[in-house]
């Protein structure tokens, strides 16, 4: 520990402590421009500069980088600081007269003007290089750097033209401390936060306030150390030590005796339709993008309000989007009515904005849907019966000018309409994942032509699939909404429960055997068994049926030149009788 | 016999988890195909011996149908490839015995096809009635003919 005096006040400090740093304990302010707590000091800006004292020994040091030493005593405010300090002020406003926080601190010191030549009254960079610090040791792209010298100085990529190395990360922008780096797509490069196009995200993050559990997670794509094998600012802030970018993907493999398949849905994407213009138009929003905007932890704190900030005027609701549509999806998603109407009610409540809902037909089949159906009514929502044609912002009438059109015709009425609006939501239809066939494929069980999973019986087997063991649940069995997908894995749960706890297993009973005396030893069906069951026996000189590998498809059988092998239920006897009766019959 | 009258007798052999669930499909979506196809289910189609397919073109069959699931799809992993591995070879030796091609047909109709199921057997229905009555008898008593007229001419190995 070291013992210092500072203004008067003494202080005792770890060794190492810059002056800058013991000043801050005592909330002794000196003014400074071009430190920061993350990056090394390397005063540039000289605005911190102060009288220290050893040993009777005097001098002028910049306090940031300057450690203190035992027995040091450091006047901040010294007649002497205070001129050295005005003049570094002076000529800080020479080189970036418009740079705000220089203004201040001249304001503070009491300059109103400088002695020195101005070159730019817009120039804002005070040519601290806490940029190409940033830049180059945190960031690791070392895109830009300090180009020319003396008073040509000026920070810039190599040659002064936009550079491959720059990763877009804003870093720069961030740490500058005059704002005189803005950060623009200019140059059409890629801004690495832009995953959720109703407001910006960081790299770290937690992926919505109500996650559980609450821990925020690094999305490899956009953070810089994954880029640059640098920054790890967040490791340096965070006081329990708890990041770890080192951290890599698991791959475990778990003993199971049965498996819940309840792999979900993908929304369908209305981006494939252009006529609704989702993704084209502004106040086009999806669903899942509402759904993001009217929770309480979303951009907008949960009030509904247009790309704009306005409150919109009215909405229009457009049901069956991507679904019942020969050119999509011919399936009814069974929960976009529902949802639909939720947002009207979400709309009406937050807003009082005019609602339309465009609809095929209204599907309420739950209990309490058609109760709330009739409740939307009452709340002066407009059901129009037609689907939504196309949404177009181009007017057509002055009431149109500014606002989305929804065309659509209605059946009722037997005219088409053209309905102007602030904002269109769309009630996405739902689709198998995109993966479904491959985990079909995984574990050996069906997929209807659609693509979502096959249950073993529609009526009599609907947790069930044609492979022992696996069960399905939710969406992925088909378009489901909560309580269906909650009662259906309870049922799954309790199937997998039911068949943990019986303790035994039960065997196929039709599996094949061989017999002994018939085989002629010719190996063609230890060749043909999938489930490699058939051994040959070399003592015995015959082929051996495990029968508790045996699934029991018979494909020996039917290859067996001998007729040794037999299938319990479906010998060749039995299918030969059975062959017989049923041409009888007719 | 005119061939707007004849019905056709046809036995399918059903492998029991796709096209067996698929004719089942059929049923429950309510689709209408012809009755003249008398299924069996066995539990794969690999379990569909030749024999089976000759016993019943024998008992009285006009053709024979043998549906199993699609290739890569199959419950045991690879049956139907062995299934249709002995197809091909069974369909030269008909031709050889003089059944026509169009009388046996193998189909791959999966758990959820119910519409192609339904297609399959009004399609080998059509085709069988335009053949007419499969005359089995005829074809033995022709085989036989050869085969003798093939031990007249003395061929010498």
């Amino acid at each position: 520990m070291v013992n210092v005096t500072l203004d008067g006040k003494k202080i005792q400090v770890e060794e190492g402590t810059t002056i800058l740093q013991a000043a801050d304990k005592l909330d002794v302010k000196i003014p400074t421009l071009c430190y920061h707590p993350l990056l090394d000091p390397y005063a540039a800006c000289r605005v911190c500069v102060v009288e220290a004292s050893v040993k009777g020994k005097t001098d002028l040091v910049t306090s940031c980088n300057t450690k203190v030493l035992e027995g040091m005593e450091v006047k901040t405010a010294s007649e002497r600081a205070l001129k050295a300090r005005k003049l570094n002020v002076e000529m800080l406003m020479a080189q970036a007269p418009a740079a705000e926080p220089v203004k201040e601190i001249a304001k503070e010191l009491g300059i109103t003007k400088t002695r020195f030549e101005i070159k730019d009254p817009n120039e804002k960079c005070i040519l601290c290089g806490l940029c190409v610090r940033t830049c180059t040791d945190v960031v690791g792209a070392e895109a830009i750097s300090f180009i020319e010298r003396g008073k040509d100085r000026t920070v810039a990529p190599p040659f002064n033209e936009p550079s491959e190395a720059c990763i877009g990360c804003t870093a720069c922008a961030y740490f500058c401390p005059t704002q005189a780096i803005v950060f623009e797509d200019k140059y059409g490069r890629e801004i690495i936060h832009d995953e959720l196009h109703l407001g910006p995200v960081t790299a770290i993050r937690v992926p919505i306030r109500q996650a559980v559990p609450m821990v925020p997670f690094i999305d490899k794509d956009a953070c810089i150390h994954f880029k640059t094998e640098q920054c790890k600012l967040c490791e340096k802030v965070c006081e329990p030590e708890a990041i770890n970018h080192a951290m890599e993907d698991e791959v475990m493999e778990i003993d199971v005796g049965s498996i819940i398949i309840a792999t979900g849905y993908d929304i369908f994407d209305a981006k494939k339709n252009a006529v609704y213009g989702y993704g084209r138009l502004d106040n086009v929003l999806s669903g899942l993008d509402f759904e993001r905007l009217c929770n309480a932890g979303g951009p907008t704190g949960g009030n509904i309000l247009l790309k704009d900030g306005r409150k919109p005027e009215s909405v229009a609701i457009l049901h069956c989007v991507g679904s019942r549509d020969r050119n999509y999806n011919e399936w009814c998603s069974r929960v976009c009515c529902m949802y639909a109407m939720k947002f009207a009610h979400l709309v009406r409540e937050k807003t009082g904005a005019k609602v339309h809902e465009f609809y095929i037909d209204i599907r309420a089949f739950g209990k309490g849907y058609e109760e709330f159906y009739n409740r939307l009514m009452e709340e002066d929502v407009i059901f129009i019966r037609g689907k939504g044609a196309e949404v177009t912002d181009v007017a057509e009438t002055p009431e149109e000018e500014g606002k989305l059109v929804v065309v659509c015709e209605d059946t009722l009425l037997g005219l088409v309409r053209r309905v102007p609006v602030d904002m269109v939501l769309l009630g996405n239809g739902l689709e198998p994942r995109r993966d479904a066939d491959e985990i079909a494929r995984k574990f050996n069980i069906g997929c209807s032509h659609e693509g979502f999973f096959l249950e073993r019986h529609p009526k009599l087997g609907p947790v069930h699939t044609a492979s022992d063991g696996i069960f399905l649940a939710g969406a992925c069995q088909g378009p489901k909404d909560i309580p269906d997908t909650v009662a259906q894995a309870g049922a799954a749960a309790s199937e997998a429960m039911a068949m943990a706890d019986r303790g035994t297993f039960e065997l196929e009973p039709i599996t094949s055997f061989i017999n002994e005396e018939l085989c002629g030893a010719c190996k063609t069906c230890v060749a043909l068994c999938p489930y490699t069951a058939i051994t040959f026996d070399e003592e015995k000189n015959v082929s051996v049926v495990e029968e508790a590998l045996c699934k029991g498809c018979g494909t020996c059988v039917a290859a067996c030149p001998a007729g040794a092998a037999t299938q319990h239920g479906f010998d060749d006897e039995e299918m030969f009788a059975e062959i017989e009766g049923a041409l009888s019959v007719v | 016999m005119d061939s707007a009258n004849f019905e056709p007798r046809i036995v399918g052999f059903l492998c029991r988890w796709c096209s067996y669930t698929g004719a089942d499909l059929a049923g429950t979506s309510r689709m209408k195909y012809p009755p003249n196809l008398v299924p069996i289910r066995v539990m794969c189609s690999g379990r569909v011996d030749p024999t089976f397919v000759i016993k019943a073109l024998k008992e009285g069959a006009d053709g024979v149908l043998i549906a199993g699931c699609h290739p890569g799809d199959c419950h045991y992993t690879s049956g139907n490839f062995r299934t249709l591995g002995r197809y091909t070879l069974l369909q030269i030796m008909l031709e050889q015995l003089g059944v026509e091609k169009g009388r046996v047909k193998l189909e791959w109709v999966s758990a959820s096809e119910g519409d192609k199921w339904a297609r399959v057997v009004k399609e080998i229905t059509e085709e069988v009635r335009k053949l007419g009555a499969l005359n089995w008898d005829g074809v033995v008593e022709q085989t036989k003919q050869e085969v003798a007229e093939c031990a007249d001419e003395k061929v010498k190995i």
